[in-house]
């Protein structure tokens, strides 16, 4: 391993001032510049794409029945007709693996923006309200932290009869507590920059703070953060799927096919289970691998190592 | 140290105060009433109004959280009409099979992570490294009942290593009896925190390595060993008692998901079969024990982090 060294001056990353962003560019360059030099990150993206493709293009040239169950043909093995066989309802596991995907995707990218924009918002103006306002909203965020994130979500998912636009919010309650703690971290350290100073004494409101000073700056960590929180939202769609308490059918999810299919697992019925347990995996495991190389790339203190 | 563990006590009540308004405040959102959830939405109006008085659900809300706290302190956790038994007396009567899941599972965890995570950050960047990070990738990627069923189908049906189903012992001893039924789910439920608690190590002792101290240790000629063992080891391994505390909720989780998996008779699924028939007493009792268990081990967590630092004093 490499022996750390002392930076020299022109070495150290120039220190971001006058409310910009970073000063060697705009997010969208440095973002673009983080890609290029993490093929990791590169990988993750393009398994992602090629996943949104598979789910939202691919049923406009793979046409299946995917409405009405068919018993007269299920639990065929892979063939010409069906490449990855049928279910026990009778419909084809490919064409379902790419409405699955699609149902999947949406309610994981969905969660993950919704948390994503609630919780930044949360943790910048807790930090900027600052005093009792902060220590209040903060203790609200450990006390959620503290319930099992599992439990809460089985007991609302029991509550309420699970739809599309439910099992958004339901995951979303619980997946807004990361970002919020973290942009509150960083925007506690913005806070008293100079430029930041410099808003209030000029007779800007915390509004104007949050939303053009704190939020740009804090929005290498937010993407990083809701890459994971997309990964883990298709977790825990997949697992409330496992507990029955998914979309009903005859809608279709990865996680829903995966729990359906597992009961035949023992029987030889293979294609059943393992499309739908490897595309979730892989999706999920794309959305960390782009997160962390993210991350990586994004570090100051990393990206010169 | 006395003034930072009063504070840090302090904090904890606050929260504990939060999670009881939270879970609270969950008893009021059941759809219709706490009456109609649990007498059904047919209930005679009398039969509402007698079950809101017999509760307490007809006096003011502050009246309620109030009896709601004393009841707590009281060991009181609801009842179950499904069941017709407190909900602690059913809790009780399961929480030392999931502590044995929980404890043995974390063990193996920690126990397995370590090593992972030691050799990952002095082979850094080498082929080992990232053959372990993809695994760990993957490994963290898994849901847990898929992993689950995985080392089923691999461990119990293909190899016959192992029994697919977990001992069904009424007592921990007649669980341990039969160890081999144990593995399994051990096994799933340590996989998953392998992976987050490895890569978590792996950078804590790449950090370690870093400072300026290890150069000094080599500088005076100690084994390589000496260096990796006494000085970067050490101070590394103390971030990981934080890092334990944190993954408490979703090892909790996973040991729910892991219990319904190989039909493991504890709280997880107790819970689980709670929910089935939506006994909310149930439901909101354990998930408020379940909090509870994870501020004092946030809190244990902490405690050890101080103390296992001598840098740290207050």
């Amino acid at each position: 391993m490499s022996i750390p060294r002392q930076l020299t001056a022109s070495e150290l990353p120039p220190s971001p001032e006058g409310g910009e962003a970073r000063s060697s560019g705009s997010t969208v360059r440095l973002v673009a510049a983080a890609f290029a030099e993490n093929r990791l990150a590169v990988v993750g993206l393009g398994v992602i794409v090629a996943m949104a493709l598979f789910s939202f293009a691919g049923p406009l040239l793979y046409h299946t029945n995917q409405v009405s169950p068919n018993p007269s043909i299920a639990d065929l093995p892979p063939s010409g007709a069906h490449l990855l066989g049928t279910d026990s309802q009778g419909y084809d596991v490919l064409g379902r693996l790419m409405v699955g995907g699609r149902s999947s995707l949406e309610i994981g990218l969905a969660v993950g923006a919704v948390a994503t924009v609630f919780g930044t918002l949360y943790g910048a103006v807790s930090a900027v309200m600052g005093g009792a306002t902060d220590a209040v909203m903060m203790r609200l965020v450990d006390g959620f932290y503290s319930i099992p994130a599992l439990f809460l979500l089985i007991i609302l998912a029991d509550m309420f009869t699970p739809n599309l636009p439910l099992l958004i919010v339901v995951l979303s309650f619980i997946s807004w507590l990361a970002p919020a703690r973290l942009v509150r971290g960083e925007a506690l350290s913005l806070r008293t920059r100079e430029y930041v100073q410099a808003v209030k004494v000029a007779g800007g409101r915390r509004g104007r703070v949050v939303w053009r000073h704190i939020v740009p700056n804090a929005i290498g960590t937010i993407a990083v953060n809701a890459s994971f929180q997309v990964a883990d939202a298709v977790l825990a769609l997949a697992t409330l799927s496992f507990l029955g308490l998914g979309l009903p059918p005859p809608a279709a999810s990865w996680g829903g096919m995966l729990s359906d299919g597992i009961t035949y697992l023992y029987d030889g019925y293979w294609w059943q289970v393992y499309p739908a347990g490897i595309a979730i995996v892989v999706v999920v495991v794309a959305f960390n691998l782009l997160g962390d190389a993210l991350r990586d790339s994004l570090d100051v203190r990393l990206r010169r190592r | 140290m006395t003034k930072y563990l009063l504070g840090r006590l302090g904090q904890s009540a606050v929260v504990l105060v939060i999670v009881s308004l939270v879970i609270f405040g969950l008893v009021h959102l059941l759809p219709g009433s706490p009456a109609k959830a649990e007498l059904g939405i047919k209930a005679t109006p009398q039969a509402i109004a007698a079950f809101n008085r017999l509760n307490g659900f007809d006096k003011p809300l502050w009246v309620q959280y109030w009896v709601y706290v004393d009841h707590l302190f009281h060991g009181n956790l609801g009842f179950s009409y499904d069941e017709n038994a407190p909900v602690t007396q059913l809790f009780m009567a399961r929480f030392p099979k999931s502590m044995l899941l929980v404890g043995l599972s974390l063990v193996v965890a920690v126990v397995l992570a370590i090593p992972l995570g030691v050799y990952q950050a002095v082979r850094r960047n080498g082929v080992g490294d990232y053959m372990l990070t993809g695994a760990s990738f993957g490994l963290y990627s898994f849901p847990t009942f898929w992993l689950g069923f995985v080392l089923i189908a691999l461990l119990s049906v293909s190899l016959h290593l192992f029994p697919p189903t977990a001992p069904s012992g009424n007592s921990v001893f007649a669980i341990l009896a039969d160890w081999r039924g144990l593995v399994l789910p051990v096994m799933t439920l340590a996989l998953v925190s392998v992976a987050a608690f490895s890569r978590y190590m792996r950078s804590s002792m790449i950090d370690a390595l870093a400072q300026d101290y290890i150069r000094t240790a080599r500088a005076k000629g100690l084994s390589e060993r000496a260096v990796l063992m006494v000085h970067a080891l050490r101070n590394s391994l103390i971030p990981m008692a934080t890092m334990i505390g944190l993954s408490l909720p979703s090892i909790l989780g996973g040991a729910l998901v892991t219990e319904q998996v190989y039909n493991y008779p504890g709280v997880g699924l107790l819970f689980f079969d709670a929910a089935g028939r939506s006994d909310f007493p149930v439901l909101l009792g354990l998930t408020l024990v379940g909090a509870v268990g994870v501020v004092i081990g946030n809190l244990v967590a902490d405690i050890a982090y101080v103390t296992l630092d001598p840098r740290i004093r207050y």
